[in-house]
């Protein structure tokens, strides 16, 4: 199932660097890597050639899920500038 | 530092959700000077819920609201339903003016804040709080992406995700196990249709609270709401599940969707938004330190969800009124001390907040435990039944009974149902008493 046409409904206003950031390193040495399923926006992919995650940062939907799940409990996660990230016209 | 003194204000409230504005309109309502500090676009468009409030705890802090917010259907139906892999077991209760309405957050969290700024309290907008200010153990003020505010008493009412309150180690990390992620559609349909789906007229609204389907054995639930001109449907599954299982948690909403239950109600319609939330689980054992000097912890930063009862707008209004009304009495005696606000943590232990919460402490280390007997086979086990006694396939009904009650001792075992007994026995005694 493809998330992109969920998140079509939302309003972003994405910022141009990530308030999403792992730690490389220990990405790579991650069992589980939970985070690629279950992001409830799929904003986590684990590129195999280069051994890291690609973030989509901004589809992120600032649940803290990943955060909270992250196996090395080391995913740096904050919150987007006041100005920028997903705004929910329903809630 | 200079300017310290300029940008002092009595409280901040971090965060404009239901207990950041109920905190912030009790303290401005009395006179006070409050700043209520919201991260989003305007007071409600980062915040999810499933979507009811009740009326009650609204009235306490908005006594005309019913006449004067944003509100969608009234509710006078809960429904139960118990699905199966296809097949479901309803129950459903009517009743009008049992107190509760369906609400859009985006709308119902804007008016609160308004309401908020007419009596006198200072909303400011699409400003993050990055950290708290601290000085001799004491919270003084909090650290935006621009400047610093400063204030005698700081409210932290940011959310499940309480950053802040991590920060000054009021609350320790969040378990996987202690928070739900949950996942929601609000789906357009007409008016008519939704009224005659639901069995219900134009401001009438139903909920539909739902065990089992995608979510057989695991900790979690889904519910649907009737909005004026859409339904909501959503799940909820503890976290460590979905770690566990490798579930996508949209995937299960999509089969959820598509159960013969419930695809008909949403059949037509038209995906209006798409959202996700974290709720936290944890319970009474994991409501995190509430008080220190200068700052208090409301609504889901504090953990305060009544999981069972699907409470938690509700508890997040009367704690923010009950730490706004401390703070008076605080800022009255000019004692900002954490004996002075721990005012806060006995009002909320008299009133049914933390009642409640106690009521449920034993609930979800039961049903973490539990699970595969209470929300996996007895849920079948009842559309089970439903199924044999509404068959007329020929077999004498006393043969279908007694392989019935047989099958209960063969397939889940004569240990494990002793368990299952002590387990509920154990549970109803610790709600009771």
């Amino acid at each position: 199932m493809n998330i992109d046409k969920n998140l079509y409904t939302l309003k972003y206003s994405p910022d141009t660097e990530s308030h999403l950031v792992p730690v490389k390193e220990d990405c790579k040495l991650c069992v589980s890597r939970c985070c690629t399923y279950i992001c409830p926006a799929g904003v986590y992919e684990w590129n195999e050639e280069k051994q890291e995650l690609i973030i989509n940062y901004e589809n992120c939907l600032e649940c803290g899920a990943c955060r909270v799940a992250c196996e090395k409990q080391s995913l740096k996660w904050e919150y987007p500038k006041g100005t920028k990230g997903v705004t929910f016209k329903q809630g | 530092m200079i300017n310290r003194e300029e940008k002092k204000t009595d409280v901040i409230v971090v965060g404009a959700g239901p207990a950041g504005i109920a905190c912030g309109i009790t303290l401005a309502r009395a006179g006070k000077e409050v700043v209520i500090i919201e991260r989003g676009l305007f007071a409600g468009s980062k915040n999810v819920f499933g979507g009811a409030i009740y009326t009650h705890s609204v009235k306490e802090l908005f006594p005309n609201f019913e006449t004067e917010a944003p509100l969608e259907r009234r509710t006078v139906e809960h429904n139960y339903a118990i699905l199966g892999e296809k097949d479901a077991t309803t129950i459903s209760y009517k009743k009008d003016g049992n107190g509760s309405y369906s609400i859009i957050r985006a709308k119902f969290d804007r008016w609160m804040a308004d309401e908020a700024k007419k009596a006198g309290a200072y909303l400011v907008e699409e400003t993050v709080v990055r950290e708290l200010i601290v000085e001799n153990g004491k919270v003084i003020g909090v650290r935006t992406e621009l400047e610093e505010y400063f204030a005698d008493i700081v409210v932290l009412a940011d959310g499940v995700n309480s950053l802040l309150a991590r920060q000054i180690g009021l609350r320790k990390d969040i378990e996987t196990k202690d928070v739900a992620l949950s996942v929601k559609e609000v789906i357009k349909l007409d008016k008519d249709i939704i009224n005659q789906r639901f069995n219900i007229k134009d401001d009438e609204g139903a909920i539909v609270e739902i065990f089992g389907g995608p979510m057989l054995g695991m900790l979690g639930l889904g519910f649907m709401y009737t909005n004026t001109d859409s339904v909501t449907i959503g799940l909820g599954v503890t976290l460590n599940e979905l770690v566990k299982a490798n579930y996508r948690p949209f995937e299960l909403l999509e089969q959820l969707k598509n159960h013969p239950k419930i695809a008909p109600l949403i059949e037509g319609g038209t995906l209006k938004e798409y959202s996700a939330h974290m709720i936290p689980e944890g319970g009474y054992k994991k409501i995190p330190k509430l008080v220190s000097d200068g700052v208090m912890v409301v609504g889901d930063a504090a953990m305060l969800v009544n999981n069972l009862h699907w409470e938690g707008t509700n508890l997040a209004l009367i704690s923010g009124k009950l730490a706004g009304e401390t703070a008076i009495e605080a800022l009255d005696d000019k004692d900002f001390s954490k004996k002075s606000l721990s005012r806060y943590e006995k009002k909320l232990n008299q009133s049914f907040v933390m009642k409640d919460m106690k009521t449920y402490k034993d609930l979800f280390d039961v049903m973490h435990v539990r699970k595969k007997a209470f929300l996996d086979y007895y849920l079948r086990k009842v559309n089970a039944f439903f199924e044999m006694f509404t068959s007329a396939d020929g077999v004498p009904k006393r043969e279908n009974y007694w392989k019935f009650i047989k099958s209960i001792f063969t397939d889940r075992g004569i240990i494990e149902l002793f368990k299952d007994v002590f387990a509920i026995i154990k549970l109803v005694w610790s709600i009771l008493v």
